[in-house]
């Protein structure tokens, strides 16, 4: 059967990891290289990398970043964070990333989903969605871009719906209401996605303890991602899985 | 390619837009020496080949048979020369696929691809147990970690495998000799597919594996 899966998260910054409330109070929090193959050695099943470079120089980069972990991590490598075209996608795979997560680019024009899909197989094509609570429309979520400051007038569970059918393979589901909030993931945004597609979803924003993981893993995530409670050295990979295999919840150990 | 590399070169067939970059660091961690290629010659001749390969099956075919490297694939493995497939790279050795409708495969392995057709997800993302038959020597059961959306059902005749549960059983790896093809990415799969690559090598080299 095939197990749920905890996957460490590093928001990268001209090379270093960073962590703080969506870019804001960003504090230095150690070498992506380093901490993917301590990650790795913990037992976790995938690293997400997102490049949060705000500058054209920072996402240069990024690549070179990616090399970097790629040369020490024996699992797989998603990456995200500023992938506009085809070229960026393949420049990152070239690196020695697996698959790559599209955001703003994917919403702003859908046929990059297609095309990348086409080119590199849809098991290497992730769509990131940033979604966030609306309480006027006739939708709940709204779909943000540009790492969350522009709204949207696209339902985010219609836009995971359209991105399968475009070619993605995977569901990146944050929600911009939870994320640096340490309040739990939210369960009824996961829930609904994950019964809209048939692709994995993997639920991210607000983690801070293993109840957390557990709960987005019983609303239908296939895959939890967390960042502050592994950087902050609450919590190990292994102690999370534990936690998990206690309840009852497949994992691999 | 890699100064530090003591072991024997690896060729990596180049099978189109896929990345490799995995696959070769995997076998530099492996001591071996990686070298991409698209070359028939160097396919056919290489000592240890991989065939690695993401995308689609009719994709894929089209440019292998481009660039004669079916043939070159078929050739080594008529000649018993090693050869690690991954992924697709396991599903273009077999004769066809739902994926691509009236694309011939490699032939080499007489299977059918067909696509997941259970209520789980699709792709299979993640990590599943191999449950290797008796008979495998290099396949032990363990985690690895697949991604794909095709399967190979059933296999008849003359190979060793493994199945794999998702929605059902399916082949999710088959060996003969210093031939493995696994659906799932031993390069991606931690310390169980750096042992079983390992252990391939060692076959593949005549050497004893030497344990880490």
């Amino acid at each position: 059967m095939l197990t749920r899966r905890i996957i460490p998260c590093l928001d990268v910054r001209d090379g270093r990891v960073v962590k703080g409330v969506r870019f804001q109070g960003l504090r230095d929090a150690g070498d992506p290289a380093e901490l993917a193959a301590r990650y790795e050695a913990e037992g976790a099943d995938e690293i997400t990398l997102l490049d949060v470079s705000a500058t054209p120089e920072g996402r240069a980069t990024a690549a070179g970043t990616v090399a970097q972990v790629r040369r020490v991590l024996g699992i797989p490598l998603c990456v995200g964070g500023g992938v506009r075209e085809v070229a960026d996608a393949s420049r990152l795979l070239d690196a020695g990333a697996d698959k790559i997560g599209l955001n703003t680019a994917a919403v702003r024009r859908p046929e990059l989903l297609s095309e990348c899909a086409e080119l590199f197989g849809s098991q290497c094509i992730v769509v990131a969605i940033d979604a966030a609570g609306v309480p006027d429309r006739l939708f709940r979520w709204e779909v943000r871009i540009r790492s969350g400051a522009e709204s949207t007038p696209i339902d985010a569970i219609a836009w995971a719906s359209r991105a399968e059918a475009m070619g993605a393979g995977e569901v990146l589901l944050t929600s911009w209401d939870r994320d640096g909030t340490r309040s739990g993931y939210d369960l009824e945004l996961t829930r609904a996605v994950a019964s809209a597609v048939r692709i994995p979803v993997i639920a991210s924003g607000g983690a801070a303890t293993p109840e957390h993981l557990l709960a987005a893993i019983d609303a239908g995530a296939d895959a939890v991602l967390a960042a502050s409670i592994f950087h902050g050295g609450e919590w190990t990979v292994a102690g999370v899985k534990q936690f998990l295999l206690k309840r009852g919840v497949e994992v691999r150990t | 390619m890699n100064a530090l590399a003591t072991g024997p070169e690896v060729v990596i067939v180049r099978t189109g837009s896929a990345n490799i970059a995995s696959v070769s660091a995997a076998m530099t961690r492996l001591g071996a020496a990686p070298r991409i290629t698209d070359e028939p010659d160097l396919v056919r001749g290489a000592a240890i080949a991989v065939l690695p390969g993401v995308g689609s099956f009719g994709a894929a075919m089209t440019r292998l048979r481009a660039r004669g490297l079916d043939e070159a694939v078929r050739d080594r493995v008529h000649l018993d020369r090693p050869l690690l497939a991954i992924c697709l790279g396991m599903q273009l050795l077999c004769e066809s696929s739902d994926e691509s409708p009236g694309v011939d495969g490699l032939g080499i392995v007489p299977a059918h691809v067909g696509r997941f057709a259970c209520d789980e997800r699709v792709p299979q993302m993640g990590w599943n147990r191999i449950d290797p038959s008796d008979s495998c020597s290099l396949l032990e059961p363990g985690w690895m970690y697949f991604a794909h959306s095709f399967r190979v059902e059933r296999v008849t005749g003359g190979w060793c495998g493994a199945t794999t549960d998702h929605g059902g059983r399916f082949v999710s790896a088959l060996e003969r000799g210093t031939l493995l093809a696994c659906q799932f990415h031993p390069e991606l799969s931690a310390a169980s597919g750096l042992a079983l690559m390992r252990r391939w090598m060692a076959r593949a080299t005549g050497k004893a594996a030497v344990p880490c």
